[in-house]
């Protein structure tokens, strides 16, 4: 499915060697597999995210290698990813309240990138009204996004990123702005809708129980490196992680 | 039984037909730790707001040593700030970029007309937050985003206030840092008798810093008590299902 080899994002250094922002970074993820990526801030989760899928902004030079299905997106222009964008993979954002478009319906929105390869206005707006259904409350396609709480205009972007059938779900950070139960019940979702036989997931998250939750491998980011990739377990177990883990467990709700 | 430090009573705000806080009282004593949860919508910023008099309510009151307090201009607060005082939610835009470490933290001080040796007081609060004092003279963007959360601690504590109320003060934090602000918190609250009201949908947050909860639902307080006894044996369906909906680290490594 993705085939990541040393991949690597600098800043130009004007002279100086620049700042590697990801340094060297290797790893494969198979079809329906789910991956979590983990680290603290500034580790690079999001520019790892950003140079997967073509979104580094100008600036940062991209070198190494990331196949998707085969394909070679490194470098590769709007002409590469049109046909991978939205079907082989699809990404859901951090914040909700930027990632839709304000003055345009839900159901609409959703629609949206079928209309874009072909699909016919009814058939669009049935499809993503059947999503919007899974995910959301009754009546949620003929909102427009302001009328909608954080929680459910993230339900609204997963539909978004789901619409199109990707076979890899990339999702940065896709909880940390919910709270308990609207995290809960995306989470759900996410599991109902990735998995083997169905998408794989790349789960961005600084949250070690929630990709615990979801993932069964996880990838350790730190200043830009790949430092760890194994199974949840291990990485919990890892000693070099121990402060991450402790300071999760220290505020770990008990009962 | 000493006398409520930040009292409010009967809170009711409603916005464009709905109601965001419906008849919410509460008090603050000195120096403790109140922590508000609640799912999202149930009314916690709009409490926070009503708390620190940056919005009116439609009733209801909110008094601090008794005496009321409403929206109003800078003068007739001054008061009140110099004694309740926020550390705002996202550390990356609260502060100016243009202006030096130092003298943001000492803006409250001029703001609030407060005297004595502005330069030593910030010194002294960059050392309270675990930052060097020589810290005054970088820029914000010198700092990573806990050390700029600290810098909002500090600049919260400038003017020597009793009361700090906080908004998701630690949730654009990773895990990491997030327990050595909420630490900071606690220890701050604990050395200076600082009274905390935190709002959090962060429940592990809410158990390490606060003695009371108090959870709202729809804009109503559904329960309060103790962090310990709400959280063992929740009393309200809203309180059971925000503790069974945390993901849980431990069964995995069990």
């Amino acid at each position: 499915m993705l085939r990541v080899h040393d991949l690597s994002v600098v800043l130009p250094g004007r002279g100086r060697p620049g700042r590697r922002l990801l340094d060297g970074v290797s790893f494969d993820l198979a079809a329906g597999e789910r991956v979590g990526v983990v680290g603290s801030s500034g580790a690079g989760k999001s520019q790892l995210v950003a140079a997967l899928l073509g979104l580094t902004p100008p600036g940062p030079a991209v070198s190494g290698s990331v196949l998707v299905e085969g394909t070679e997106v490194v470098g590769a222009g709007p002409a590469t990813w049109r046909p991978l964008r939205g079907r082989a993979t699809a990404l859901v954002a951090q914040d909700p309240g930027t990632a839709l478009d304000p003055l345009t319906r839900v159901g609409r929105q959703v629609g949206l990138p079928l209309r874009a390869r072909g699909v016919g206005r009814a058939e669009a707006a049935r499809r993503a009204a059947a999503l919007l259904a899974e995910v959301g409350p009754p009546g949620t396609a003929r909102r427009f996004p302001g009328q909608l709480s954080g929680g459910q205009r993230q339900r609204v972007a997963l539909a978004l990123a789901l619409v199109g059938g990707p076979r890899l779900l990339v999702a940065d950070e896709p909880t940390s702005a919910l709270d308990p139960t609207v995290q809960a019940g995306v989470l759900d979702l996410l599991d109902r809708v990735t998995g083997p036989g169905r998408a794989g997931l790349l789960l961005v998250t600084h949250d070690l129980a929630v990709a615990a939750r979801l993932c069964s491998r996880l990838l350790v980011l730190d200043a830009g490196r790949l430092v760890a990739d194994a199974p949840v377990a291990d990485v919990l177990a890892d000693p070099r992680l121990a402060d991450v883990v402790t300071a999760a467990r220290e505020l770990a709700v008990t009962r | 039984m000493t006398e409520p430090l930040l009292q409010a009573r009967g809170l009711v705000r409603r916005y464009r037909g709905t109601t965001a806080l419906d008849d919410v009282s509460l008090q603050l004593r000195a120096g403790e730790r109140l922590a508000v949860v609640g799912e999202s919508g149930s009314g916690k910023s709009t409490l926070a707001r009503l708390l620190l008099a940056l919005d009116t309510p439609d009733a209801g009151t909110v008094a601090l040593d008794g005496r009321p307090v409403r929206p109003g201009s800078p003068r007739s607060l001054r008061w009140f700030r110099r004694r309740v005082q926020t550390v705002p939610q996202d550390p990356g835009r609260s502060f100016n970029p243009r202006m030096r470490v130092g003298e943001a933290v000492a803006e409250p001080l001029a703001c609030l007309q407060v005297h004595g040796d502005h330069t030593a007081r910030v010194a002294e609060l960059l050392v309270a937050v675990g930052l060097e004092p020589d810290a005054a003279h970088r820029w914000p963007h010198e700092f990573s985003g806990g050390q700029r959360q600290r810098l909002a601690v500090a600049r919260a504590l400038a003017p020597r206030p009793d009361v700090l109320v906080a908004d998701e003060p630690v949730s654009a934090l990773d895990v990491v840092v997030r327990l050595q602000v909420v630490d900071l918190l606690a220890r701050l609250s604990a050395a200076e008798g600082l009274a905390l009201v935190v709002v959090s949908h962060d429940l592990g947050v809410v158990q390490r810093l606060c003695e009371r909860v108090l959870v709202l639902d729809a804009g109503r307080v559904v329960e309060q008590g103790p962090v310990g006894q709400v959280f063992t044996a929740p009393r309200s369906e809203v309180t059971g299902r925000l503790l069974d909906a945390v993901p849980v680290l431990d069964p995995v490594t069990a």
